[in-house]
């Protein structure tokens, strides 16, 4: 048997129901990971929690199905007595009185968390250097970033700091980093995954989604957490359980490849890995053609005019009143307001409060807002006839590999544009994920794979088929 | 510009309905507990909680919008208000906007003078109530307060807004149309209905315009009155003060005002150009509600008599518009009263409940209907008291013993021997007496002062303490001294 730390959650699943190891000895591997964190993965590290909650597992009669494997979580999700902040200072020390519902049911089916991982604040942003409190260094070269917003879980789930973690996704987030990190992330379709807990960006795009190092462990462990829940309005009965995938081919698989996300934007290298990749698929048995997308030309502006609309409201109840720091003595409510939330907030969320709270203005809401809503529309039939021809859609997960620090601070367009690829499925609520598909100049580069509503055990089947072909191996360079 | 003027007067009521739980969350709702003691992440708006719509809630607003005479449609939805305010812990308010629950109702007041009047209603939408502010030091009030605190318990609670079209011409009528709207909702059971307690209040859209004029004149919004009373005189007030300004040259400014009841003035809370941007939008957080068309027709079926058309039968039945007024105070009453009046005369049953039952249980701290005056033994009373065998004193003496005892009229007047006198040849033998017995008086009777009659009625109700039956005795009077 490899090195605790090495194992799948499958493996470790495995190996502690076969009594090869202790839950205390599995989450101890992670922890040591966890306290070197020189990749600055984690915001929190709930040490003496986890070791007791294996503890715990370790003397049940019957291990749970889960069985004690350790488990990161994205800091935008509630967990209770465990620091919540987002990654904003308006959070700072935030301990929340609830643990969200997806977490609940992880640690029900017996996964351990260990501890939060960075973010973007308020999950704005596509490189994690948005948080409020550190940067996130990708495995694959410390001079880069690993994506974002949910940087933080990828890249502790690419160094072995845990085999698995959860994200969340409102246009990109899941997708983007575990692409730029070289590992497997999924976005399932809207309202497959509770929000309850979920710290709200975008509320009609926000989705909790897994990320892991192999499509089978993406797919066991969204298993854990699909389906209604009455906290949730717009949470779903999910129809079938998600299966753990099998599939060896893609006999009479009809894939599509979107024209519009394979233009001129796209690095060289990425280009080469998708198409390999693409030669692969018809190698298994899957037919490939090319589709048109055409309003997805129009997903970045579309995004940038609903998801700040949202955040605009979402974010309006941090006022420091009833939780969260105070920064001042301020004189009067206007004041403090402004005090309060000037301290608190980042420049980027800032930004986008504006932007948002512009958008919904009388005299500007038809303008932006409901024309947004419109478009969204549009590109929602657009799939929809897309998915007439073909089964999955592919295209690049993000135009480029990793971007190195500090490269597109200064240029909120160029960080947008970052998540060109992803957007237009987030806008539609369906499920998309990223499967690792090369190396471009040593960096990861992500193949995103996208379906029809509810379809994730054909998209997963798909991906784990595909993802055997390429034989990608998730190990960054010295950092096992 | 000069009169006369006419009024326009709109109302926009807010009602807490009486569900056991708030709006979109699961806790109790209450009022008088300590702070902050029904409360959790969704009222209190902790990070990552999401609304859930209390079914509850759904069902009182349309029992509401149907006895409005409004139609439901099939969907609905919930929008975001935006604001800043420490009293809305998600800075904003879920509400309804532009598809609200209930929409097109009409409603028919009918008023004290007789009148009957139509009253529009635009719609009735649910929403959540604010938390309660709470200012330390300077009696309460906000201005110069040493602290203020937020009580989260009253924020997240159900409120159904009913808002009127401009169809009310008078303080009066507006105080008309709330006061049968209250007495509609309390029969439903879909709210206390309390102003004082807040669960019903009301602000006033109010214009004033030429008399003939079609166009509307510009309407000041007055906020929040939590009485009949003030209202009333707060709308008077607003006319009075736009009347003025107009007849002066002046024009009115739309804004927000607050009316003081303790020094009768009106004060401007803001103007237009301060006016909130609340940047509504759809609430993601919740989906549209979709009303199931055969639910709502079993709770059409469901709703009671309502109290519009109750009067309509009550003044059938003879009773006055004061009448109905007193006996809707309480569903109690209503049906208390109803049960007499299949008993006994229904006018003779209003009067004997609003008058003598009333005063004599005021003592005793108590309500009809948990009286032991049960609607059987008051409808023996009054029958008794119909059919002569009580006089109206003794009427009301079997009554405390009723009231006392709660035995059967009739067996008090057998035990006491109060039975009123109305054999004939018992009473002419008293009249014979009495004329005797006074001699002047009967002289002049028989000289054709009329008025002495009424002096021997007193003589013979005195000599048979109060038993005579006075009709009867004032006949053979005559009859004596016609001679």
């Amino acid at each position: 048997m490899s090195a605790l730390h090495e194992l799948t959650a499958e493996q470790g699943v495995a190996a502690l129901h076969a009594g090869e190891a202790s839950a205390a000895e599995m989450v101890d591997a992670a922890l040591a990971r966890v306290e070197d964190d020189r990749w600055g993965s984690f915001l929190a590290v709930d040490a003496e929690g986890a070791r007791g909650r294996a503890r715990e597992i370790d003397a049940l009669a019957e291990r749970p199905p889960l069985a004690g494997v350790p488990i990161a979580i994205k800091d935008a999700l509630s967990t209770r007595d465990v620091t919540t902040t987002a990654g904003s200072r308006i959070l700072e020390g935030f301990r929340p009185v609830y643990t969200a519902t997806c977490v609940e049911r992880l640690e029900r089916a017996g996964a351990v968390v260990i501890g939060k991982t960075n973010m973007d604040e308020f999950a704005m942003g596509s490189s994690t250097e948005n948080s409020a409190y550190q940067l996130t260094r990708n495995p694959w070269d410390e001079g880069r970033v690993p994506g974002g917003s949910s940087g933080g879980s990828a890249a502790a789930v690419a160094a072995y700091q845990a085999p698995w973690a959860l994200g969340s996704d409102t246009g990109g987030s899941i997708r983007q980093p575990a692409a730029l990190c070289g590992i497997v992330g999924m976005k399932p379709t809207y309202g497959a995954v509770s929000r309850s807990g979920l710290i709200a960006f975008a509320s009609s795009l926000d989705q909790v989604g897994p990320f892991a190092r192999t499509v089978r462990d993406a797919a066991l462990l969204l298993s854990h957490i699909v389906g209604r829940d009455e906290l949730d309005s717009t949470s779903l009965d999910w129809p079938e359980p998600i299966a753990v995938p099998e599939a060896t081919d893609l006999e009479g698989v009809r894939v599509g490849v979107v024209d519009e996300l394979m233009g001129d934007g796209v690095e060289p290298g990425v280009r080469a890995a998708v198409d390999a990749a693409l030669a692969r698929i018809e190698g298994l048995g899957g037919s490939v053609e090319r589709v048109s997308l055409a309003t997805t030309e129009h997903g970045v502006a579309t995004y940038y005019l609903i998801a700040p609309a949202e955040c605009s409201s979402n974010l309006a109840r941090f006022d420091g009143i009833r939780y969260g720091p105070r920064f001042d003595e301020a004189r009067d409510l206007l004041e403090h307001y402004e005090v309060t939330r000037g301290e608190g907030f980042g420049p980027e969320v800032k930004r986008r409060v504006m932007l948002g709270t512009f958008a919904l203005a009388s005299g500007y809401y038809d303008a932006y807002y409901l024309r947004a809503q419109k478009v969204r529309t549009l590109i929602r039939r657009d799939f929809d006839a897309a998915f007439e021809r073909v089964d999955v859609l592919v295209s690049p997960t993000s135009p480029t590999t990793a971007f190195r620090i500090g490269e597109r601070v200064q240029d909120p367009l160029a960080m947008y544009l970052s998540d060109v690829c992803t957007i237009p499925s987030s806008l539609a609520g369906l499920p998309s994920l990223s499967i690792p598909c090369g190396l471009s100049d040593g960096l990861p580069v992500g193949l995103q794979l996208a379906g029809p509503a509810f379809s994730e055990n054909r998209l997963l089947s798909v991906a784990h088929a595909l993802e055997a072909a390429i034989g990608f191996d998730p190990r960054p360079p010295g950092v096992l | 510009m000069s009169g006369p003027w006419e009024a326009v007067i709109g109302l926009e009521i807010h009602v807490q309905l009486a569900t056991r739980t708030k709006m979109f969350c699961g806790c109790d709702l209450s009022f008088g507990d300590p702070p902050n003691t029904h409360t959790c992440p969704v009222c209190l708006a902790h990070p990552g909680a999401l609304p859930v719509v209390n079914r509850e809630a759904i069902r009182l607003g349309i029992l509401a919008g149907l006895a409005l005479g409004c139609s439901v449609p099939p969907a609905c939805e919930f929008h975001r208000k935006n604001y800043f305010y420490p009293d809305n812990p998600k800075a904003y308010q879920i509400s309804q906007y532009d598809a609200p629950l209930c929409v097109g109702g009409r409603v028919a007041v009918l008023l004290p003078d007789g009148r009957d009047l139509e009253v529009g209603i635009t719609r009735a939408h649910l929403e959540e109530d604010a938390a309660k502010l709470v200012h330390l030091g300077a009696g309460g009030r906000r201005a110069g307060a040493e602290a203020s605190g937020v009580d989260f318990n009253r924020g997240g609670t159900p409120l159904l807004e009913i808002v009127t079209e401009p169809d009310l011409r008078s303080a009066a009528d507006a105080g008309a149309f709330l006061r049968q709207l209250r007495q509609t909702l309390r029969a439903l059971g879909v709210s206390d209905v309390n102003m004082e307690e807040g669960s019903l209040r009301a602000d006033a859209n109010v214009s004033v315009r030429q008399a003939g004029e079609r166009a509307l004149g510009t309407k000041t919004e007055l906020k929040n009155m939590n009485s009949f009373r003030f209202l009333e005189r707060g709308i008077d007030a607003e006319l009075a003060r736009q009347t003025a300004l107009l007849e002066a040259g002046g024009r009115v400014v739309q804004e927000t005002l607050h009316f003081d009841p303790d020094a009768g003035e009106i004060h401007s809370l803001r103007s237009k150009e301060e006016a909130h941007d609340y940047r509504y939008f759809p609430e993601p957080d919740l989906v549209p509600l979709a009303p199931d068309q055969a639910w709502v027709e079993e709770l059409r079926a469901s709703l009671p008599e309502l109290p519009v058309a109750r009067r309509g039968r009550w003044y059938e039945l003879g009773l006055t518009y004061e009448d109905a007024e007193v006996l809707s105070e309480t569903a109690e009453l209503g049906e208390y009263f109803e049960q007499v009046a299949e008993l006994a005369e229904p006018k003779a049953a209003a009067n004997w409940i609003r008058g003598e039952l009333r005063a004599q249980l005021r003592e005793a701290g108590q309500e009809p209907w948990e009286s032991r005056v049960t609607p059987a033994r008051l409808a023996e009373l009054i029958g008794l008291r119909e059919d002569g065998t009580l006089s109206e004193p003794g009427a009301k003496e079997v009554l405390a013993e009723v009231v006392r005892t709660g035995a059967s009229p009739a067996a008090v007047v057998e035990q006491r021997g109060l039975g009123q006198i109305s054999d004939d040849g018992e009473l002419t033998a008293l009249v014979e007496r009495l004329l005797a017995d006074n001699p002047d008086q009967a002289e002049q009777l028989r000289g054709g002062k009329d008025k002495l009659v009424g002096y021997f009625v007193g003589q013979a109700m005195k000599a048979t303490g109060g038993r005579a039956d006075p009709a009867r005795v004032g006949q053979l009077v005559r009859e004596k001294a016609a001679g």
